[in-house]
């Protein structure tokens, strides 16, 4: 599947322009809402050493702290993707270095089963992401930040993007019927 | 609900590129919020004063306060709430306007519409907040200290002085670590032998003191307070009890060719052995690997010879387990193994291309040349030696990215201790660049100048042998020439790297470690010394690369830090853990099984439901194991369980806040 060809990426351009304007005129242009789920130990500390290196990226990006990625329910992502978040990513501790032991596995098997589900069902790969940051690599978190946010940015609004929008419309069912998957120890 | 606001200015840090007034007033536009001002430094003391004062005046009932990183000063403003206020607490929330924000966005406007986004988030999520309440844990007054180079030795004796039991574990068969091999040390050049050895015995007569030699650590359950620590003591097949240290064994063993560690493989030792003559304890034990009688059962020397019967063939391993309230990592370094690397330096093939640690055992008195400069080949005295720095370091091609910082130093040293015992000979030092920064260092170095010793700026490319000596081939690069030196004897100065087996360790002690492989500490200059685990402390080399005056400095900041823990005697116990719902719970042990701390088991419980009276299976809550992690919370089915401190509600409110 490829969504970055160039004419994707233009209409997803115009339509974007589209949508931060309705009237047509002049207005802010249209900025990406990304939310990212990090956890406290590992990419919540990359991101406060990039803060302490003085590091530069894109401001549309919120953090939220959680203690550990595998405190991240499915349902939290679900809920940001559907209420009007253009991009949601989870990051944790890279695998073997979880503060808690194994979090880190769950929320990867979870969210892997989760971003499946998600696509399978249309959402456009890039939406929904999750990446392993240390809290030593502010430059991977920065890195991070600024390929998101130009990967959300091309792909414009949650709200303009049909098949995203359906695929969260059914979501909700699907995820109450994979809870629990990829727990399995 | 009164919720009140509080923006720092942060000096101009984050005032600088965020409009704080205008995220003050904006805050006062969200639900729950009746209060909202800014302060030029919140966490100083007049800082405080205001918001504690606001906090009564207004009789606020949470506190959302916009400043840097809740890993920064989240606890200061609990602790300041917890002591001047009435307030819980755990009704409050930090919004990151700085690290995150303010530090990282070069515009104004998109910093300042950042910065309400976040203060909404945590005006959400404080909205959910509910008062909790810490326990007090009791602490274990007695130390672990993983080890025993200068950096744990000198942890243990000063928290031992303090008058808290340590337990000394080293893996090797003496304490001493690297500091021990070394000849003289910069830039005082003591005599490091007798420096470190008085350290070595005052750590074995001192009666806090347990040493335990060829021991490593099998594993650690538990936290801060009380680590339960399992110690895999190796055979050593000599009853330390019995035995005098005599050595009569050693004279006596027929297995004599097996290359000293101690000396760097420039000598032999026997298999019954001690690795060197003031080693603590001051006691052999047989290698068992080379040892005859424990391969092929016949010799038997060592024990037909020993006066007090010490020997113990059928010895094994010893595990025990024992409750320590703080561990100390102290695991030091190695030097990598230039040999896999450096092809064009022969990979190890020419015996005169030593490392730095030879050259010390080469140039001490005590080692296998009794401290006459000779070269391995042929035991002749070099009359040019060439010292290479940097070998492995500052090189990711090759080696490692960072500097190994001790080496800029004793390359310093060697060149100054060859001219001095070769007062005939000539030595070229081959560096990238020469950094000497610390007290008497820069000093040091000029005087080896003045020695005579050449400094050639640029890498060696090649060496290769010419004759009987070797040829360093290499690019001045301050004259652009290729210069080529005929040596006698190359000195690689090869790059610190972790202990091998650091991973492990990590992974037992849940530590974290840097991209370069030492541990991390938790906060670069404010918690240099502490870890992300409480209760597990780094010194010396483990923590990166440093020289001993900065290890010493180091394992003493660790002791003040262990003394203080076991001197309250106490901790608060984190109240921020997974709580259940008993209502909701269906016992499916879903959770049970994703807790990597067995903090959650099922219990039989008599409930009330629907005005019966029920005894059904439904899962508990260990406090003292669980860690507060929420992995349960999100796998349980019924959502019955939830974590306090992050509960459901609160990212929930918090996502929605932000979508809003
Ligand atoms: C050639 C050379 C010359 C030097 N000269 C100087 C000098 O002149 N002046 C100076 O200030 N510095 C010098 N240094 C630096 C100095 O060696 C170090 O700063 C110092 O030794 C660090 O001590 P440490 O205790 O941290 O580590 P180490 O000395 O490496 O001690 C670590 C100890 O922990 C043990 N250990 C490791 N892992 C485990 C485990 N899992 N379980 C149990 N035990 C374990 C090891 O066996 C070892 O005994 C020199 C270094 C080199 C290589």
């Amino acid at each position: 599947m490829s969504v970055t060809s160039d004419a994707v990426a233009a209409e997803a351009r115009s339509r974007a322009e589209g949508a931060a304007s309705p009237e047509g005129g002049a207005g802010s242009p249209w900025q990406p809402k990304i939310l990212a789920f990090c956890c406290n130990w590992c990419t919540y500390a990359g991101a406060d050493l990039a803060g302490l290196n003085r590091m530069n990226y894109p401001a549309d990006i919120r953090l939220l702290r959680v203690p550990c990625s595998g405190r991240v329910n499915p349902q939290h992502v679900l809920r940001a993707l559907q209420d009007g978040c253009d991009g949601v990513l989870v990051c944790g501790c890279h695998p073997g270095d979880c503060h808690y032991v194994s979090g880190n596995y769950y929320a990867k098997r979870r969210m892997m089963v989760f971003k499946r589900l998600l696509e399978y069902s249309g959402l456009r790969p890039g939406r929904f992401q999750v990446r392993w940051i240390s809290g030593s690599e502010a430059g991977k978190f920065r890195d991070t930040v600024v390929s998101v946010t130009e990967q959300i940015s091309q792909m414009g609004p949650m709200a303009s993007d049909a098949p995203s929008l359906e695929a969260l419309a059914g979501a909700d069912a699907l995820l109450e019927a994979a809870r629990g998957a990829g727990d399995a120890r | 609900m009164r919720i009140g606001v509080f923006v720092c200015h942060c000096g101009s840090n984050i005032a600088g590129t965020v409009d704080v007034e205008r995220v003050a007033r904006e805050a006062l536009k969200l639900p729950g919020v009746v209060f909202s001002d800014t302060n030029k430094y919140t966490c100083s003391a007049p800082g405080q004063e205001s918001v504690c004062s606001a906090i009564k005046e207004n009789a606020l009932d949470r506190v959302v306060i916009a400043s840097c990183s809740p890993r920064m000063h989240e606890a200061t403003f609990r602790k300041m709430i917890a002591e001047k206020t009435d307030l819980n607490p755990y009704m409050l929330e930090i919004a990151n306007i700085r690290e995150q924000c303010s530090w990282v966005h070069k515009d104004r406007e998109q910093g300042t519409r950042k910065a309400c986004d976040l203060v909404a988030m945590a005006v959400a999520k404080v909205s959910c907040d509910r008062e909790l309440f810490t326990t007090n844990l009791p602490v274990e007054r007695r130390a672990l200290v993983i080890g025993g180079g200068i950096a744990g030795i000198q942890a243990a004796l000063d928290i031992a002085d303090a008058g808290f039991p340590v337990t000394l574990v080293e893996r090797e068969s003496s304490i001493g670590g690297k500091m021990v091999m070394l000849d003289k040390t910069f830039p005082t050049m003591d005599c490091s032998a007798c420096i470190c050895t008085p350290k070595m015995s005052e750590a074995a007569e001192n009666p806090n003191i347990e040493i335990k030699s060829l021991t490593e650590v099998e594993s650690v359950s538990g936290y801060i307070g009380s680590f339960d620590v399992t110690l895999r003591e190796k055979a050593k097949y000599v009853d330390y009890d019995v035995c005098t240290g005599c050595g009569l064994c050693e004279t006596k063993c027929p297995t004599k060719k097996i290359p000293s560690e101690f000396n760097q493989g420039l000598s032999t030792r026997t298999a019954i052995y001690k690795p060197f003559p003031q080693a603590v304890p001051s006691k052999p034990t047989i290698d068992a690997e080379h040892c005859k009688k424990l391969q092929s059962g016949k010799c038997g020397v060592c024990e037909k010879v020993c006066p007090t019967g010490a020997i113990r063939y059928d010895d094994v391993d010893r595990v025990t387990t024992q409750r320590y309230g703080a561990i100390v990592v102290a695991s030091g370094y190695e030097l990598i193994d230039w040999t896999g690397l450096y092809g064009e330096y022969g990979a190890g093939r020419y015996p005169d291309v030593i490392t730095g640690l030879q050259f010390e055992r080469i140039v001490n008195a005590s080692g296998p040349t009794e401290g006459h400069i000779l070269r391995p080949s042929d035991r002749t005295e070099p009359k040019t030696t060439v010292i290479v720095k940097c070998v492995g370091s500052r090189d990711p091609n090759k080696g490692v990215s960072y500097c190994s910082r001790a080496c800029c130093m004793y390359a310093a040293k060697h060149a100054h201790q060859y001219l001095d015992k070769v007062p005939d000979g000539t030595c070229y030092v081959f560096y990238m660049d020469v950094r000497c920064a610390g007290k008497g260092y820069d000093e040091f170095y000029m005087r080896t100048l003045q020695d005579g010793a050449i400094y050639v700026r640029g890498r060696v490319s090649k060496i290769y042998p010419e004759g009987d000596g070797l040829v360093c081939m290499g690019e001045d690069t301050l004259s652009g020439e290729i210069v080529r030196v005929k040596a006698d004897m190359v000195v690689l100065e090869t790059a610190m790297v972790p202990s091998r087996g650091s991973d492990v360790l990590a992974s037992k002690l849940n530590v974290q470690r840097g991209p370069e492989g030492f541990f991390t500490e938790a906060h670069p200059k404010l918690r240099p010394v502490e870890t992300n685990t409480a209760g597990v402390y780094l010194a010396g080399v483990a923590q990166g690369p440093k020289d001993i005056p900065d290890t010493v400095a180091q394992a003493g900041a660790v002791a003040s830090k262990v003394i203080g823990l076991f001197a309250r005697g106490q901790i608060e116990s984190n109240p921020m853990l997974s709580k259940v719902d008993v209502s909701r719970c269906s016992g499916c042990r879903a959770c049970v099984d994703v807790c990597p701390y067995g903090a959650l088991g099922l219990v039989q419980a008599n409930l009330r439901e629907n005005s019966r009276k029920v005894t059904r299976t439904v899962c508990q809550v260990n406090e003292g194991l669980c860690q507060g992690c929420g992995a349960c919370s999100v796998a349980c089915r019924s959502g019955a369980l939830d974590l306090l401190g992050f509960s459901d509600e609160g990212i929930m409110q918090e996502v929605e806040m932000l979508c809003q």
